[in-house]
């Protein structure tokens, strides 16, 4: 967008502010960072979702809030076939799209704008697919949904059918994400007679509960309640994100009474927002896990009895204490404990050194020299690496294993981790996109995923662990899944490819006077519900 | 003074050639890649990566690279963003100004107060004001800003509540940006309470920002004014019987504002740098910010363009200052 546009959007998005009275309830989100842009489908970041896809936008499913159960959303209902490759949605009648000073829409949402939102993400020669240079569409392509749709058709208005190349049962959770929001194909024609196409992604139009008013870079959004919003509508008049980096000074504007919500507060401030009176805690068990991932491909931990010798001499507990200062729980498996399927009857291995000390010698292995890769930035699910990486050292240590810990930049980290024969293991984690135990398995642990570009950093390839991942992905029935993938985790156990670390805890501190926030299991900031008290 | 002024422009032009190789090339340099960065966790395929990086001409040999790169600045395109795929030119234009307005008014914070202190320390060498003073510099000189920064907002705005904790201005108020300045935008908004609310958000991040500048010029202040008062012509000068506020004001200062010139001169650098940190701190949506960020994610277009213009606006405010020194010296005025 030019500077001139900017002035005018600012300007109009202005006028429209004076023209309407004072709003009486504003509520203040502290983000930690800047939207990439507005169109939620070419981006990958939890902020762009948060200030695009859950504020302005719907999906043709959602998450029931503070779930990942899937519940209608533009679709009011739909049916799959028997075979499980035809999705044909049932859309809801009578919703609006929002307008702004350029646009006023003259038609409600129908089946153009969904076939639009998907095709011009699968479609390279779709005339909207580059529609600003260097554009690309990373979630659908890493969800694979290019490879798994193989048609959509409008039966018509409201109806669209998708027909896919595979049965997949997680495809309804794919199609909550925030990606696949769906836009007015009447908007983008207007942009286009208009020639101001790139407004599509700085001048969002949606249908969801909070409409765009102006974006002042790095430093505040503003929203306006959508006052006819098919579903029930926001509590609060305005919404308005003040973009604070620093986990330290959010902090300082919350107590100040600058802000309403924060996310991410740094552990160490956690005990000061607890004492506060002015201020409340919620806390809700995160959708993720960290772990130690070894290469199971090369000696001599390709033998799963090495593996599961070191991990019983982890002490984990001590290391939640140290590392996440508490603010987490103990894994022992590679989904966290909320995640349906989650197998419960499976039992951690005990830390008991001697014991690791014997299985290592019956194993052979002797006076062993290891690397433990330690990643240089701070995520959800993992706080301090080179601090996990000293505690591994020191257990480690007290089995006769010595650990090198070693760092590269991210990005650095990211590749060498990936490539063949890498040595040594290395602490990484993951946090769920859609609430799909498929999101994690599969991604994480599958065949599939144990190739270059995958995320199975432990190369580890087991064919009966895979096949029942597979399984679980073709079939619709849900208890039939929840068994299969209750299997897959004992193997995952037994082999031990990771030494499944923590589930770390999320926190989201707020004014006493918030009420109605519900935390997601994704880490998604979504502010529907929310409402101030006096 | 035309053909100085133009002399010095031609001069520019080597330097800027040299910028774009060493902003192209550091950022290139550093390991990890913008398609690994924006891929995490997840990955990405080979033939994914490989289709992104002709996309983005990253395939082509780095010359090329560089070449093409050039070809695009001499026609005016500084590249696109890779995160927000905007064009670098217009994410700069819109950040520039807060940027502008903060080191305006911390070099303002660092001379006003700077230059007396020097003077004074200078005059009365060795007393409590010299030496508390001095140790102040020392101490303001070495400040770790980010540290700085988060112990004025916790005592300013946490525990006193005199100040804001960050942002450019209170959230009530919203007005269409006119200039960028948001000094000048609140008063034309003719909002009440926007002036000194705009007013209120500058001052604790200018004043982190002024830390390093203000220590510097007073020291350079003192030795320059020390060394001026041992010369002949100040000795003449007060001889001659003038008044010492003559002789300082007029003989000695005069001359001692030269190196002082030079050295707030040079500051445009050190707030420039200054300015990543406080504007990481004071949540300001200004081009320090936006560069750190750019250099996070491997943003090559951003960080090689922006470094451009930011080196382009230091350059840029060094000539003024070699221009300005006529105006105190006439011995050195350009012909």
């Amino acid at each position: 967008m030019s500077l001139f546009s900017t002035r005018m959007l600012a300007a109009s998005a202005f006028a429209l502010m004076a023209a309407a009275p004072l709003h009486a309830k504003t509520f203040v989100y502290c983000s930690e960072g800047s939207p990439e842009g507005f169109d939620a489908a070419p981006y990958t970041a939890g902020t762009t979702f948060d200030a695009s896809g859950h504020a302005v936008y719907n999906r043709l499913v959602q998450f029931k809030p503070g779930t990942t159960e899937i519940e209608p959303a533009l679709a009011e209902s739909w049916d799959v076939s028997e075979d499980g490759l035809e999705y044909t949605f049932h859309l809801r009648q009578g919703v609006r799209f929002h307008s702004n000073d350029k646009f006023t829409p003259s038609r409600d949402f129908n089946a153009d704008d969904v076939i639009f939102t998907f095709e011009r993400q699968a479609s390279a020669d779709h005339p909207w697919h580059e529609y600003i240079p260097g554009i690309t569409y990373e979630y659908y392509s890493s969800m694979e949904m290019d490879k798994l749709i193989k048609s959509i058709e409008k039966v018509d208005d409201h109806t669209v059918k998708f027909t896919l190349n595979q049965p997949e049962a997680p495809f309804l959770a794919n199609v909550a994400m925030p990606f696949v929001s769906i836009v007015s194909k009447e908007y983008a024609d207007a942009l286009d007679a208009a020639g101001t196409r790139e407004d599509l992604n700085n001048a969002p139009i949606g249908t969801g509960p909070f409409k765009f008013v102006a974006y002042q870079k790095d430093a505040v959004i503003r929203y306006q309640k959508n006052a006819d919003y098919w579903g029930e509508a926001p509590k609060i008049d305005d919404l308005v994100f003040a973009i604070t980096p620093d986990a330290s000074v959010r902090l300082q504007k919350l107590k100040a009474g600058e802000c309403h919500l924060m996310p991410y507060p740094a552990p160490a401030d956690l005990d000061e927002i607890r004492a506060d009176p002015n201020l409340k805690l919620d806390e809700q068990p995160g959708l993720n896990v960290g772990y130690l991932a070894y290469n199971t491909t090369v000696a001599p931990f390709d033998n799963p009895q090495v593996r599961k010798a070191l991990n019983m001499a982890m002490d984990k507990p001590a290391l939640i204490d140290a590392v996440y200062q508490g603010n987490a729980e103990v894994a022992k498996n590679p989904i966290p404990p909320t995640m349906w399927s989650y197998n419960d009857a499976i039992e951690d291995d005990k830390y008991d050194p001697e014991a690791a000390k014997a299985m290592l010698e019956e194993a052979g292995v002797k006076d062993l020299t290891m690397e433990v890769w330690a990643m240089p930035v701070q995520r959800p699910y993992m706080p301090n690496a080179r601090r996990t990486a000293e505690m591994i050292q020191s257990d480690f240590a007290k089995v006769g294993v010595k650990v090198e810990i070693v760092s590269y930049e991210w990005g650095e980290y990211l590749k060498k981790s990936m490539e063949e024969g890498r040595k040594g293991a290395v602490i990484l984690g993951w946090t769920g996109d859609n609430g799909d135990p498929d999101n994690f398995l599969s991604v994480l642990l599958s065949c599939a995923a144990a190739t270059p570009g995958g995320a199975n950093r432990a190369f580890w390839c087991n064919q009966e662990f895979s096949d029942l991942l597979a399984k679980a992905k073709a079939t619709s029935d849900h208890d039939e899944r929840v068994k299969l993938y209750e299997e897959a985790q004992v193997i995952f156990k037994r082999e031990a490819p990771w030494a499944t670390l923590a589930h770390s805890t999320q926190y989201v501190p707020m004014a006493k006077n918030v009420t109605g926030f519900v935390q997601s299991p994704l880490g998604d900031y979504v502010f529907d519900t929310v409402d101030l008290t006096e | 003074m035309l053909r100085f002024i133009l002399k010095k422009l031609l001069y520019l032009v080597p330097t800027m050639i040299g910028i774009t190789l060493v902003a192209f090339g550091f950022i290139r340099l550093l390991p990890g890649d913008p398609v690994l960065l924006m891929a995490g966790e997840r990955g990405v395929s080979p033939e994914r990566y490989a289709q992104i990086a002709a996309q983005l001409g990253y395939d082509k040999p780095v010359w090329q690279q560089y070449l093409h790169y050039l070809g695009n600045l001499l026609q005016g395109d500084l590249g696109n963003s890779l995160v927000t795929k905007k064009p670098v030119l217009t994410e700069f234009l819109a950040l520039f100004p807060a940027t502008v307005e903060l080191a305006l008014v911390a070099i303002i914070i660092a001379t006003v107060i700077g230059v007396p202190v020097g003077v004074i320390a200078a005059i009365k060498r060795g007393s409590w004001f010299d030496q508390v003073s001095m140790t102040a510099a020392l101490v303001g000189f070495s400040m770790p800003i980010f540290w700085w920064g988060l112990l004025l907002i916790i005592l300013f705005s946490g525990v006193l509540g005199w100040t804001p904790v960050s942002g450019r201005i209170s959230l009530m108020y919203f007005f269409p940006q006119v200039t960028g300045f948001m000094l000048i935008d609140s008063l034309i908004s003719g909002q009440k309470g926007a002036f000194a609310s705009a007013l209120s958000h500058l001052i604790l991040p200018s004043i982190v920002l002024a830390t390093i500048p203000l220590a510097v010029i007073a020291r350079q202040t003192r030795s320059a004014m020390l060394e001026v008062m041992g010369e002949d012509y100040v000795r003449t000068a007060r001889a001659k019987g003038l008044s010492t506020r003559r002789v300082i004001g007029v003989h000695a200062l005069r001359n001692a504002m030269i190196p002082v010139i030079t050295t707030i001169g040079l500051q445009v650098g050190v707030l420039m740098a200054g300015a990543i940190l406080t504007e990481t701190i004071f949540s300001w949506p200004g081009i320090g910010k936006w560069m750190i960020d750019s250099i996070s994610r491997r943003d090559y277009p951003v960080v090689q363009s922006g470094l451009l213009l930011i080196a382009a606006i230091v350059m840029i405010v060094n000539l003024i200052v070699d221009l300005t020194y006529g105006l105190i010296n006439p011995r050195i005025r350009h012909k």
